[in-house]
């Protein structure tokens, strides 16, 4: 008997091997039906997800490898459910980016199965196949269909990420030692009493924390980001960002934070100040970007540094009340979901101006709201979501985020707000260099948006608005695990 | 009945971009129409409570966070959603030659009337940002793209100071929001919040909010943003953009943070005197004629931050009469200005337009404008007097020497006005005293695109300007009336602003 899950997970290695095998002419078509079949699956698990019950859901466990204490252990909790939404959201919309090639497809497909197996393995072992077996398809991906610098950028990403992967497993093969448990829930139920002793605590503590740390990335350990995202095929920087990044995210809020409570709080002001250097630096770098690519994923980094913000802010202080972790963790959680929605449609329409152009320098283009009204339009919406105007998904995560930190770390709070300034500054920056001005030349013969396109952004951007406007519906699929959650790090 | 103002403008924005090109003008019309409507309506409405902030719908938005969808209305609210629909309506009229891209330029110019509605209305802290930093977008579009003079670098410039200024109303917000734990105005308003935070989370806030409302010296984005703007843009800016600043910091910032207000007014009255007089002595220097006007705003806006300063009823009773005041003798000054004169001339350069005898050209414009400089001066009879004089009166209490300074500034204020007026209408040089046939020879040759022999009248030369047209006459009309029926009867307002302003919570 498989479960709802695995199906969810099995679904697109289905479609991979598909690929593969039959060879069809038009591969990303039939990547798109697997695609919606997922999504499908995917839409009856949260149909049968119950909102108002804290705790896991619709588990399976199956014996593994009994031997270290390996299950197939998975299950949904609030947090889970909402990234399995995310991964089936995004993984269509950078489908229909642009065409790719069937060998592409295919990697992107295991990669999306892996995606679905790390948002809900609910043991480490699982947990730790899944979230490399994302890594491999990521390299393959730059380094085979990347555009200029590709092998510099896919050696550095593997480096980068590896080295991060391999000390977050000799941190919990010694967890393993001294516990003898991978599940998820029993470590966090130990985590309070510290899981191991003495300096091997902080040792632990620091490869778990580096391995996610690069993941997300959080400075100083970003470097591999922006060459990564930059040379990557537009539908695979869609994927990087939009789902991929929130492993680390998530991971820190699953793994890091439950485990070892105490040692965030001595390391809290620390952590902190690593975050505000993410907020407020990585803006200031996009600002000085000449290539759009790059520009987004620099911003990149300061989104995914509001959620750690939050996360860390709560966590690190004892004083913090209940209320204000519900506030915060509902923003990291909201802001998972919208950082992945917009970052993703950011590079989708970088994607369609280098369709048009062929190039993607900032200054390649110009005043192309003449030309194409509708193109500016959409994109300065999705744009105005990422920086976070109220009415917009991003502010409402933002809002709560800072909210929920405000109350505990209230002068780190304060300075991550410039990080809202710059990121709006180097919007505007582009959006001015971009559509207004005089119409640049080299820009005569653009094409507004044709009708598939249409197709893709409205929807998309419909969402943006519905979360800006009323983000209960998605609250309502966290509420319990953000109540549950914070009991857990209070 | 009031909340409907921004429903109705926001659906009209839709409709608009639904419906074709050609009745964009007519939606944006009735729409505009509708608003002042149901303001007036309410205006005249007895039965409403004017002096407290009364609920007039509270719906639960997202009930875990507190945020609900809450709106009320007091006397101070009421009469700044007077002024927009004044403002909203006659903008729609100045700007019925509007052709290119019509459906766009009236969706954005209605967003930015319905934000304001809601701003003016929202007794959320959570909803009052969102409208706040609502109106924001489309103030940027209306000037990038239908704009003029240098039209990018003031859309980005007016941009990035809103966003700077949302940036610290945020932490400000932020600040209330957790330490008053609740987004409830009314209720926050109640609250006792330490005045160890209300002396930084004040300033903040105060700050975040009057870098719209053109505090100096932070006012440099409102003459850049005038000039590139639209006629309807720069009067939808100083009729109403700049009351959105002025009218949260005495909302939001004064009343939730009466200790904060006490420790900073001093310095918010210096800042304001500096601002009145500062922005005068530019105005009398510039030769573009917005330019003069987008500092007299400046120069406006500083009585209404030195009436909230006051802190006393006098004082920020004129303060709010100020804002209706300035919201509507600005938008006069820009129609004339930007409508009226440059559509047809096609230049703002004063010396340029000296040499147009515009007074035989336009009269009516020139009565126009005559009647908007008078009440920009401060003539009695008009609004901008009884604002003033209120205000003044209320300085007198707390600030003497301010008072003596700000009359400094408003004979510069007389000055720029009557030199602007002079040039643009009224210019005779000195060696015209020649009868008229001479008087084409002291046109300017290097402004006049027809070489001077050609134009022997001042009547032949009026030839190729069109004659003003019907809808605006209708919207100068508007805010002629407008203006002086409060100037000659402000008790009207007033009786309506001064309970609300007593319920204040800095004035116990």
């Amino acid at each position: 008997m498989v479960g709802l899950i695995s199906i969810v997970i099995l679904i697109p290695l289905a479609g991979a091997i598909a690929l593969y095998i039959g060879q069809p002419k038009n591969a990303r078509t039939v990547a798109l039906i697997f695609n919606a079949l997922s999504a499908f699956y995917a839409a009856m698990l949260w149909q049968k997800f119950d909102a108002t019950a804290s705790g896991l859901q619709i588990v399976e466990r199956h014996a593994w490898i009994p031997s270290i204490g390996a299950e197939y252990l998975v299950g949904v909790d609030g947090l889970s459910l909402l990234l399995v939404l995310l991964t089936s959201l995004v993984f269509p919309f950078a489908f229909s980016a642009q065409r790719i090639e069937r060998g592409a497809c295919a990697l992107m497909l295991v990669m999306q199965a892996a995606l679905y197996g790390t948002f809900t393995a609910q043991n480490f072992v699982l947990w730790f196949l899944f979230y490399e077996m994302t890594l491999v398809p990521a390299f393959l991906l730059i380094k085979i269909y990347g555009g200029e610098n590709r092998d510099y950028a896919a050696v550095k990403f593997f480096v980068y990420t590896f080295l991060g992967s391999v000390a977050m497993l000799l941190a919990f093969l010694g967890i393993y030692f001294a516990k003898g448990t991978f599940d998820f829930a029993a470590l966090a139920g130990l985590g309070k009493g510290g899981l191991l002793a003495g300096k091997l605590q902080w040792l632990a503590f620091a490869g778990i924390f580096l391995g996610l740390a690069v993941k997300v990335p959080l400075f100083p350990f970003h470097t591999w980001l922006p060459d990564a995202y930059q040379t990557a095929p537009t539908g695979v920087s869609m994927v990087l960002t939009g789902a991929l990044s929130k492993m680390g995210v998530y991971g820190f809020i699953r793994l890091l934070v439950p485990l070892f409570p105490n040692e965030i709080k001595i390391a809290g002001p620390w952590l902190l100040a690593l975050v505000i250097c993410s907020i407020v630096l990585a803006p200031l770098a996009a600002w000085a970007q000449r290539d759009l690519k790059r520009m987004i994923a620099y911003l990149s980094i300061n989104h995914l540094g509001y959620c750690l913000l939050g996360l860390f802010a709560i966590t690190a202080r004892s004083t913090s009340s209940l209320i204000d972790m519900h506030a915060a963790l509902s923003g990291v959680f909201l802001q998972i979901f919208n950082h992945g929605l917009t970052a993703a449609a950011l590079f989708y329409f970088v994607g369609l101006l280098e369709q048009r152009r062929g190039l993607r320098g900032i200054d390649d283009f110009g005043g192309l709201m003449q030309r194409t009204p509708l193109l500016c339009g959409w994109m300065s919406v999705a744009m105005f979501s990422s920086l976070g105007l109220p009415g917009l998904n991003g502010f409402v995560g933002e809002f709560l985020i800072f909210k929920g930190s405000f109350a505990t770390a209230a002068s780190f709070t304060a300075i991550a707000v410039l990080g809202l300034l710059f990121t709006a500054v180097t919007f505007m920056r582009a959006m001015q260099a971009l559509f207004s001005g005089p119409l640049a030349e080299s820009c005569g013969g653009f094409s507004d948006l044709v009708r598939g396109e249409k197709f893709v952004i409205v929807p998309v951007t419909l969402l943006m608005f519905a979360i800006g406007i009323s983000p209960q519906f998605i609250f309502n699929i966290f509420n319990a695990t953000v109540v549950q959650m914070a009991r857990l790090f209070a | 009945m009031i909340a409907w103002t921004i429903y109705i403008t926001f659906a009209g924005a839709i409709v608009l971009l639904v419906l074709p090109r050609v009745f964009a003008r007519w939606i944006a019309l009735v729409t505009a129409t509708a608003g002042f409507a149901v303001s007036l309506a309410t205006f005249f409405c007895d039965d409403v409570d004017l002096a407290h902030f009364t609920t007039i719908v509270r719906v639960a938005w997202v009930p875990a966070l507190g945020m609900n969808y809450h709106l009320a209305l007091d006397g101070i609210s009421l009469t700044l959603v007077l002024v927009t629909g004044i403002v909203a309506l006659s903008a729609v009229l100045f700007s019925w030659d509007v052709i290119d891209r019509a459906n766009e330029f009236f969706f954005w110019l209605l967003l930015v009337v319905g934000g304001s509605y809601g701003v003016f209305l929202s007794a959320d802290l959570f909803l009052l940002f969102l409208f706040y930093e609502l109106v924001i977008v489309p103030k940027y579009f209306l000037i990038a793209i239908f704009g003029s003079t240098n039209k990018e670098y003031g859309a980005m410039k007016l941009t990035l100071y809103s966003f700077f200024g949302g940036a610290l109303v945020f932490l400000g917000i932020i600040a209330a929001y957790v330490s008053g734990g609740s987004l409830d105005l009314n209720q926050l308003a109640q609250f006792q919040f330490a005045p160890q935070l209300q002396s930084w989370a004040f300033p903040i806030l105060f700050l975040g909010f009057a870098v719209l409302a053109g505090i100096w010296p932070l006012h440099t984005w409102a003459p850049t943003g005038h000039v590139a703007a639209p006629t309807a843009g720069s009067m939808l800016l100083a009729g109403i953009v700049m009351k959105l600043g002025a009218y949260a910091a005495l909302r939001v910032a004064m009343n939730l943070f009466p200790q904060g207000f006490q420790m900073w007014r001093t310095w918010i009255a210096v800042l304001a005197v500096i601002g009145i007089v500062y922005a005068a002595a530019v105005a009398l220097r510039q030769r573009d004629l917005k330019f003069v006007i987008g500092y007299s705003s400046v120069s406006h806006m500083g009585f209404v931050l030195l009436g909230l300063a006051t802190a006393n009823v006098f004082g920020v009773s004129g303060a709010v009469l100020q804002m209706f005041s300035h919201g509507v003798i600005g938008a006069l000054l820009f129609a004339v200005a930007g409508r009226m004169i440059y559509r047809r001339t096609h230049t703002r350069e004063l010396d340029a337009l000296a040499g147009m005898d515009l007074r035989h050209a336009l009269p009516f414009a020139a009565f126009t404008f005559v009647i908007a400089s008078a009440a920009s001066m401060g003539i009695p009879g008009f609004s901008g007097f009884a604002a003033e004089i209120t205000i003044l009166i209320g300085a007198w209490k707390s600030y003497p020497l301010a008072v003596w300074i700000t009359g400094a500034g408003m004979v510069l204020v007389a000055a720029f006005t009557l030199r602007a007026l002079k040039r643009a209408f009224f210019d005779v040089d000195g060696e015209s005293a020649a009868p008229s046939s001479a008087s084409a020879a002291r046109t300017d040759a290097r402004q006049m695109p027809a070489p001077p022999a050609q134009i022997t009248s001042s009547a032949e030369r009026s030839i190729h300007l069109e004659p003003i047209t019907i809808p605006e006459k209708l919207g100068a009309g508007l805010l002629m009336f407008a203006t002086l029926a409060v100037g000659l009867y402000p008790k009207f307002l007033l009786d309506r602003i001064q309970p609300a302003v007593e319920a204040m919570r800095f004035l116990k």
